[in-house]
């Protein structure tokens, strides 16, 4: 791997493509060996899991090697300097775009707020990236799509770009730069400079080595859990359990579950096993996407760490402006579909 | 003597930060004043944008996620 990057990621994708082609076969003998009848619900059902939970797992373990590797490219220091200096409209658009490639975690939301706002990135395009950044990430992109097809995860991702660009520009446009905290205010301004250090091909692949342990690590629980589910309930719970709280025709289910979601706070593979549990039993496709959205977007202990730096009245801002996206965003979904 | 800062509001990554970086030096036998500054204003002045960060005798050898053991070892 050290000596040889070029051959080691060719022959890395080799295995996985082999692998991957094997699946099906594999989960059909898996179920052969076991004392079940492959035919009836819990032979089908077990096929289904043996199948599913693999394909997902190779299928984020890719996914999140490449991004790792991209990530390696996207340091925020080099995201601030592409943004600094830049016109509104189209830095909001970069902004939210940079947010899915750029490394970020929650804990590290105020240092990069405030080595965006004080490199000169403005206060709007700052927030499309801070919204976009948690919500528009490759973990829950791949997860819509192995679990419910391309569609749902393309649509998650315009729809959550949209919603960054927009609510950014909104704020952008509301002139909020007084309702930073003091501190920050009086702060000297720092140049958007990246420090550039030579990153090779062996780093790069060595950083996606790292997000696969650090991330599939943290997230298999939860998607063996959601696949649990997804084999597991059809049929023992009735089909349109939720179909009264959470259908299409509920006008209220939009914002009750935007609502219901802020308070809650997990990482986008948490909410996987809900989303499924909610999709089997009938609720209406952006109903449960706009609860996904609020969940990851807007969450309490996020705001208690913006807190630091931005005021109540920014913060009532950011929340309404994204809940209201969101909301609007899962009535059209539910319009159209 | 050698100050060390780890600069982090206290995640997880931080802490385990922190723990790296004692056992690094305990093994080498280097001798450090580790410190933790963990108040946002005190952390944002040494200018970095993502934690936990590692400063040594006032400079920034690291930012952003748990450094790799290898990097740690050479700070020594």
């Amino acid at each position: 791997m050290n000596k040889f990057p070029r051959l080691f990621l060719l022959l890395a994708a080799t295995l996985w493509w082999l692998v991957y082609g094997q699946l099906i076969a594999f989960s059909e003998f898996v179920v052969h060996t076991l004392p079940v009848d492959r035919n009836d619900r819990l032979g089908r059902a077990l096929q289904f899991f043996f199948y599913d939970t693999p394909k997902v797992l190779m299928l984020l373990m890719a996914v999140v090697m490449l991004m790792g590797m991209v990530n390696s490219y996207f340091t925020p220091e080099r995201t601030r300097s592409l943004l600094a200096g830049r016109g509104e409209g189209v830095a909001n658009f970069m902004a939210a775009c940079l947010g899915i490639v750029t490394p970020f975690c929650s804990c590290s939301a105020v240092p990069l707020f405030i080595g965006f706002v004080k490199a000169g990135v403005p206060l709007g395009v700052t927030f499309s990236f801070l919204i976009s950044a948690p919500m528009v990430n490759e973990v829950a992109l791949t997860l819509l799509f192995a679990m419910f097809g391309w569609e749902v995860a393309l649509l998650y991702l315009s729809l959550g770009l949209l919603i960054a660009i927009i609510s950014g520009w909104i704020i952008g446009r509301l002139s909020m730069e007084d309702y930073l905290e003091d501190w920050v205010k009086d702060m000297p301004a720092i140049a958007a400079g990246a420090l550039e250090e030579s990153v090779t091909l062996e780093d790069r692949i060595k950083a996606g080595v790292d997000s696969v342990k650090d991330i599939v690590g943290r997230v298999w629980p939860y998607v063996l859990a959601g696949i649990a589910i997804g084999a597991g309930i059809h049929g023992y719970v009735p089909e349109d359990f939720m179909v009264s709280f959470m259908g299409k025709d509920v006008w209220w289910a939009v914002p009750f579950s935007v609502l219901l979601g802020v308070p809650m706070y997990t990482n986008a593979a948490g909410i996987i096993p809900i989303v499924e549990a909610l999709l089997a039993k009938g609720a209406a496709l952006g109903t449960v996407l706009a609860f996904m959205m609020s969940v990851i977007a807007l969450s309490l202990p996020e705001m208690v760490i913006l807190r630091k730096v931005l005021k109540p009245t920014l913060i009532a801002t950011f929340i309404g402006v994204v809940a209201t996206g969101i909301i609007i965003v899962g009535y059209v979904f539910n319009l159209v579909l | 003597m050698k100050e060390i800062k780890v600069l982090g509001t206290g995640c997880a990554n931080c802490k385990a930060t922190v723990t790296l970086v004692q056992e690094v030096a305990a093994a080498k036998g280097v001798d450090i004043n580790l410190e933790k500054v963990e108040q946002i204003q005190d952390i944002m002045s040494y200018n970095i944008m993502s934690t936990p960060g590692v400063v040594i005798d006032g400079q920034v050898v690291h930012a952003g996620g748990i450094p790799a053991r290898s990097k740690v070892e050479s700070w020594f």
